[in-house]
């Protein structure tokens, strides 16, 4: 006999990223999926951040990689928390990874929770962690075309961070296509250009983080 | 690659409906799948085989149908279905090559399945 089903297949996934949400609400933490491909700077990005915003906010870092926990030491330096999470080939997180990794932390008075995802633009894009926004970021040494090949990605991010832009100088990338496009897929996108290296355009950022945190804890 | 999470996951829902429908024996598992969603076919079928491999559903014949890409005009609200996938193929209609809305191409589901 045919059974007629219509059963979304992530749903494991969703609802265990529901189940996220309802937790980061009642606590009132920010949560924001950053996602990029390898080597584009989510590290070094989050390092400068935790660094410069450490005297105002508290947070704490889930990091996310294939193998090795040099991310969450680099991360831990900045004397923000972070937990690694090895998964081990997978080319994601999922929100069963989180909640697991979220046992290691402690959520007292935390503003932010940064989830830094496995270095890859497909699949990341697929997964729910039970973040609030997805934050995209992408270098400038990478080519202005990511949006356009990896649409899905960039249509669900609140925010792409354009990193390296110190490097502006020796690439063609254009920063007003990739903006285009970015926003074509996504009007509400707020494009910040920043170099985490020399700090340019941090600050406007760190507005953005600032603002999100405020309505977190007034929602 | 997340096929594999996916077949995983779809294992799991093909047993608690076979529970739930007292089924004992399944033939054929439908799934649906749009364009947009990253989806590599012949790696889900591979996935899906080797995490049945052994078991009741070893051997279950996997169909898998791609539901195609609908864009609604940012400009004139025209729905058209792009070629090849492209989200900014200019509106048949009015020529608008950017901000269309994406009505359909991200689903991913189990849309039925044929068992005794």
């Amino acid at each position: 006999m045919k059974v007629p089903i219509v059963r979304n297949i992530l749903e494991a996934n969703d609802r265990i990223s529901a189940q996220l949400r309802a937790i980061f609400a009642q606590r009132k933490i920010l949560v924001l999926n950053l996602i990029s491909s390898p080597g584009s700077g989510k590290t070094s990005t989050l390092e400068r951040t935790l660094t410069d915003l450490a005297p105002e906010l508290n947070m704490a870092v889930i990091e996310g990689d294939i193998l090795t926990d040099n991310d969450a030491r680099r991360v831990a330096a900045t004397g923000a928390q972070a937990v690694q999470i090895n998964t081990d080939g997978a080319c994601h997180l999922d929100s069963s990874m989180v909640l697991e990794a979220l046992s290691s932390i402690n959520m007292d008075d935390l503003d932010i929770l940064f989830v830094e995802n496995v270095g890859n633009l497909v699949c990341p894009a697929e997964f729910e962690v039970g973040e609030d926004y997805k934050i995209s970021l992408l270098s400038v040494t990478e080519g202005d075309d990511k949006p356009e090949k990896y649409p899905l990605l960039f249509a669900e991010s609140a925010v792409m961070l354009l990193n390296k832009v110190d490097l502006l100088p020796y690439v063609d990338f254009d920063m007003a296509r990739a903006e285009k496009f970015a926003r074509a897929l996504n009007k509400e996108i707020a494009v910040f250009p920043v170099s985490c290296k020399t700090s340019e355009g941090m600050d406007a950022w760190y507005d953005w983080l600032r603002a999100k945190v405020q309505a977190k804890k007034s929602a | 690659m997340h096929e594999l999470s996916i077949a995983q996951s779809l294992v799991g829902i093909i047993q608690d409906e076979m529970e739930k429908h007292g089924l004992t024996k399944l033939l054929t598992v439908r799934v649906k799948y749009g364009r947009l969603a990253a989806l590599v076919p012949d790696a889900l079928s591979f996935a899906f085989e080797a995490c049945t491999l052994g078991t009741p559903m070893e051997g279950v014949q996997l169909e898998l149908s791609e539901i195609p890409i609908l864009l609604k005009c940012s400009e004139c609200e025209t729905e058209f279905s792009p070629e090849r996938g492209d989200l900014f193929m200019p509106c048949p209609e009015c020529g608008e090559g950017l901000g269309h809305q994406v009505l359909q191409g991200k689903e991913l589901y189990l849309d039925n399945m044929e068992a005794e």
